[in-house]
């Protein structure tokens, strides 16, 4: 996949390229703020073919990256319950916590499943009534409806052994926490296709407003991310800062409705740790009140102590657009994805890991 | 974890109430019980964009099926069955 001809749109991906190359007249820094689409700019040798002055950094949209040590600690701390069934997200097994990660504690005989869907982990519960099952619910706006059905449905079904240890971070906050910060260097913004298919686009206008900053809604395929830089550099150029949608085919203004009801029927808005950032105030879902019996914080009484973050990492710069993963010094040698430092390393979606698997051995395109 | 995958809904096996339902959906032969709340006008036949069990919009069998290819030709697929998942213990 890393060469333009093995593309499904080859002709197409090659016009954007040649778009991109000649209205391009100066340095401009945008951001892809989601893993999925830092993957895929990786994996398919995106980042060789760009004029150099467009330079992609890597935003924080991994969650399995941002997901704070403390919350893999309570994560931990439940699995070792004796009476809990703690069940995960694939992704978040490897991450290392203060002590061990999920995956060490699982070999150490924790009973830890791996699920495609939350609502998987509500029939485990109705399957164990004697045992207490806990979803450890991760992930951005795309991920909280079906968070939120589960505990919707644990309710309905009176599944009353079930409940959730919610880690839900919101795309907004994070991008003006970037935004605000005193040495951002982002000119521009691809926002997430799938994050916008639920929430829609509102909320970005006053944000594109307030910093003079475009915002691109951009799916994750080759041609789209494409696209995407396209759009985003023609309204730079140009001067613009606008909310603009290359993916609406998937994308309306006002998102999905029934979804973010579910959402606000579960949750309410609350201040969030991120991993490597630090706390960016309400950009985080917690179950609400109403559903606080499903609330595995409540449920547990858990009152860790906030633990430290490893200082060798530097995947708060990367993140934050001001590093390439590269250039962290632990980057190959003493981190990889066998032994992560942090949590770039582990997922896929994350930058390090992808430049990981895939930088290395891109080569370099002409066009 | 975070991409949505589109699939075909093959029938509509629990309604709990008008929108409370469930249904199966294959995803190139991998079939999979679907949360369907959020996507009420979806049918039997219809193509939806799926997130973690949950169908959170309808698209059209072109772009569902460029889309099903494209995820699986960059090994995204996998996510459907997570016990398939190479989840390796760390190597100390
Ligand atoms: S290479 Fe490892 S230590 Fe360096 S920033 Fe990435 S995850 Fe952190």
């Amino acid at each position: 996949m890393k060469y333009l001809s093995e593309y499904r749109d080859a002709a197409t991906a090659e016009a954007y390229i040649n778009e991109l190359h000649r209205i391009t007249t100066q340095p401009w820094t945008i951001m892809e703020i989601c893993g999925g689409q830092t993957h895929s700019l990786v994996k398919n040798g995106i980042l060789d073919m760009l004029p150099p002055e467009i330079t992609m950094v890597h935003g924080p949209g991994c969650p399995v990256c941002v997901t704070s040590i403390s919350v893999i600690d309570e994560a931990v701390y439940l699995a070792q319950q004796p009476n809990v069934i703690l069940c995960s997200f694939g992704d978040m097994l490897r991450v290392p916590g203060s002590g061990i990660s999920l995956l060490e504690a699982k070999a150490a005989g924790a009973d830890i499943r791996i699920l495609y869907s939350p609502l998987e982990a509500v029939t485990i519960a109705q399957q164990n009534p004697g045992k207490e099952v806990v979803f450890f619910a991760v992930g951005f706006e795309t991920t909280a409806p079906a968070n939120a059905l589960s505990v919707i449905q644990a309710d309905r079904l009176e599944v009353h052994n079930y409940s959730i240890l919610a880690s839900h971070v919101l795309v907004p906050p994070a991008m003006e926490a970037i935004l605000g910060d005193p040495s951002n260097t982002i000119n521009a913004f691809l926002a997430a296709g799938h994050v916008c298919t639920i929430m829609g686009m509102e909320e970005y206008y006053p944000v594109a407003e307030k910093y003079r900053t475009p915002i691109v809604v951009t799916g994750f395929e080759p041609v789209d991310l494409l696209q995407g830089i396209v759009m985003a550099v023609q309204q730079l150029e140009r001067g613009e800062y606008k909310v603009e949608n290359q993916y609406a085919r998937y994308v309306q203004r006002e998102g999905n409705m029934l979804a973010q009801q579910t959402i606000r029927e579960v949750f309410s808005i609350s201040d969030r740790i991120w991993r490597g950032i630090g706390e960016i105030p309400q950009s985080g879902y917690e179950v609400n009140e109403q559903y606080s019996t499903y609330n595995a914080r409540i449920k547990f009484n858990l009152q860790l102590n906030a633990a430290q973050e490893n200082t060798a990492c530097i995947s708060g710069d990367i993140m934050k657009g001001l590093s390439k993963p590269k250039q962290c010094p632990n980057f190959g040698t003493l981190c990889k994805p066998e032994h992560p430092l942090g949590a770039p390393m582990v997922s896929s979606e994350g930058a390090c890991a992808a430049y990981y698997h895939y930088a290395n051995d891109a080569v370099a395109m002409t066009v | 974890m975070c991409l949505a995958i589109p699939g075909k809904i093959i029938s509509i096996t629990q309604q709990l109430d008008d929108t409370f339902r469930f249904g199966k959906v294959s995803f190139g032969g991998i079939t999979k019980e679907i949360n369907l709340c959020m996507v009420p006008q979806a049918k039997v036949d219809d193509y939806v964009l799926v997130h973690v069990g949950v169908a959170i919009g309808i698209v059209d069998e072109e772009e569902a099926q460029k889309v099903f290819h494209y995820l699986k030709e960059m090994g995204e697929v996998e996510e459907l069955q997570p016990s398939a998942n190479n989840v390796q213990p760390a190597a100390i």
